[in-house]
């Protein structure tokens, strides 16, 4: 069975038909991207696979289990976890504690606990500073642990999005636009970083991307997105040179 | 490494802490204070009470609320009700009355964090400053609040002479505070803060941490209430009117949105300052706005942060500590 299954999935704001009729189905493991030009609805269908939309029309499952319906923060125990295209940080915190967020539902203890630093306090913090360095780490950021969220420079703070998204331990990553506003090298080395992701915690990862050398470079399976509809999916080689989205699309 | 740092800090506050306390204690016992500032023991605590407990919300959560004095009120009228109705001595009724007052507050901060999890912003601020008055108006009609007249006779047991009691129960309420922001309760509430729509989306329970805030704020707004009842001898629902919500919120502004330190320190300031003045008379009220507007643009302007990383201060702060 594969790890999500999309199917007929639409959505309508008043009388604009936003995302219509679209499916998808990732395998377990899978690198996929959706890409499609500015306003097809790429970040909409994102938003209705985390719960942020409730869909029209269409059902989603994750593992068998139906996500449509589940608020935001279901569907990210789920096992969903996603990135934004605007980037959305706990500005005012601490790095670390941006990821300590995400650790919360893995890491337990009682509110009595928390006001008095008792109890299991101790230990489940400990705990939780190991593995947000950890993840930390992963993206090269152990020594920004300290700072402020909003006074990361751009990049790097595209990549806390990543790694506080991981922090969730997600089954199925969404990402949208990981490269955005980065340079040919932080894009480079981006490709790597969500590689070498997808084979370290073992999960699926759905990407929208607009740089192509990216999506090339990492992605196994595409999906083309234009007007709300689904254009063609396929391995990129194949896609990349369907005519059809050569004109809708890429251009030239 | 961090924690040995975190305990440093800690034995420094606890230091501070003994120190404050001590050198109020001898002042009371050695009867060096005059009757004005004996008299502003009592209510300084309370302010910072209320003012560290009204950051959990304003500055922590974020949500401008301005009915802080609603939970005082239901927090002192219950707990005057419980001693007045137990015949018990202090060190067992006045916890009871504690606990009480705190609690029930509590149960109006699960009622007020309905509306909470609905709006933001200016109509949060205003349907919190309704509710505030709602509560007023509610024990200005009921019967066991003695209406309009107000309970009186309310044993002392919160007043100066009860001081150690009362300054163990600030102690508690700012590390209570401080501790909750730094745990994961702390930390999901300031994240949904700073971007909701991604706390939802690492799986943080936006409403259950709303609500959170408010009925642990409530609770500690409570026990302030119980304190000054029980300072004061009696209660009148006037006492608790959005003035003195507002009050509370203009010393939170005051000593910074989400810094506890800084709460503490306006509350100090903010109670004594109008007693100060006292003897300007008429030019009281005009004195205080003046130095409020003053103190507020000093803390906004870069002449604070020039002269905390000042070589002058740096080396003041140095010297200091090597003595
Ligand atoms: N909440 C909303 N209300 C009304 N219209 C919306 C809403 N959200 C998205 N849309 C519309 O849906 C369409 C798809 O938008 P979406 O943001 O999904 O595009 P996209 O493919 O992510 O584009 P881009 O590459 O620019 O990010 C747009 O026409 C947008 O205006
Ligand atoms: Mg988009």
């Amino acid at each position: 069975m594969a790890l999500l299954e999309v199917k007929n999935l639409g959505i309508s704001f008043g009388g604009l038909r936003a995302v219509d009729d679209f499916n998808i189905t990732i395998e377990k493991g899978c690198l996929y991207g959706l890409i499609g030009p500015n306003g097809a609805g790429k970040t909409t269908v994102f938003n209705m696979l985390t719960g942020v939309y409730l869909p029209t029309d269409g059902s989603i499952l994750l593992d068998g289990t139906n996500l449509v319906g589940k608020n935001p923060a279901q569907i990210c125990q789920s096992g969903v976890a996603r990135t934004f295209q605007n980037i959305r940080l706990f500005g005012k915190m601490t790095v670390l504690d941006n990821v300590k967020v995400a650790l919360h539902n893995e890491y337990n203890y009682s509110l009595a606990s928390g006001l008095l630093h008792l109890g299991k306090y101790k230990k489940t913090e400990a705990a939780m500073d190991q593995r947000a360095l950890e993840i930390l780490d992963v993206f090269g950021m152990k020594e920004y642990a300290g700072l402020l969220a909003s006074n990361l420079p751009y990049g790097e703070q595209r990549k806390l999005e990543i790694a506080r998204a991981l922090a969730t331990n997600p089954k199925l990553l969404l990402l949208d636009e990981p490269a955005a506003g980065m340079n040919p090298n932080e894009t480079a080395e981006l490709m790597d970083t969500i590689r070498f992701i997808r084979n370290k915690f073992e999960i699926t990862i759905l990407l929208i991307e607009h740089d192509m050398k990216l999506v090339t470079g990492i992605c196994e399976k595409l999906t083309v997105l234009n007007f709300g509809t689904e254009l063609t999916t396929g391995t990129p080689e194949v896609v990349l040179n369907d005519p059809e989205v050569i004109t809708a699309y890429l251009g030239e | 490494m961090k924690n040995k740092q975190i305990d440093k800090q800690l034995i420094k506050n606890l230091a501070i802490i003994v120190i404050v306390f001590a050198a109020i204690e001898f002042l009371l016992y050695g009867d060096l204070l005059t009757r004005q500032f004996r008299s502003l023991l009592i209510p300084v605590c309370i302010n910072v009470i209320l003012a560290v407990s009204l950051n959990l919300t304003t500055g922590f959560l974020g949500e401008l609320t301005l009915g802080h004095a609603g939970f005082m009120s239901v927090g002192a009228y219950t707990g005057a009700l419980v001693t007045m109705n137990l015949n018990l001595p202090m060190i067992i009724e006045f916890p009871i009355a504690l606990i009480a007052g705190g609690l029930v507050a509590s149960l109006f901060g699960v009622i007020i964090g309905v509306p909470v999890l609905r709006l933001r912003g200016d109509y949060l601020a205003i349907v919190t400053l309704a509710f505030g008055e709602i509560i007023k108006s509610i024990i200005n009609s009921l019967k066991i609040t003695n209406g309009a007249m107000g309970l009186s006779n309310i044993e002392l047991h919160g007043n100066y002479k009860n001081f150690g009691y009362v300054f163990f129960l600030t102690v508690i309420t700012i590390f209570a505070i401080k501790n909750m922001v730094n745990s994961r309760q702390g930390r999901a509430v300031c994240s949904i803060r700073d971007n909701y729509i991604a706390a939802e989306a690492v799986g943080i329970n936006v409403s259950k941490f709303k609500v959170m805030a408010f009925v642990v704020a409530a609770f500690f707004a409570g026990i302030a209430g119980v304190i000054y009842g029980h300072n004061v001898g009696t209660l009148k629902p006037t006492t608790f009117d959005y003035n003195k919500s507002i009050e509370i919120l203009v010393i939170v502004v005051l000593g910074g949105m989400g810094s506890i330190k800084g709460s503490v320190i306006a509350a100090i300031i903010l109670t004594i300052l109008p007693e100060m003045l006292r003897s300007a008379d008429e030019f009281r009220m005009f004195l205080y706005a003046v130095v409020l507007i003053a103190m507020m643009i000093f803390n906004s302007s870069q002449i604070k942060q020039r002269i905390l990383s000042s070589d002058i201060f740096l080396k003041l702060k140095k010297t200091k500590k090597e003595a």
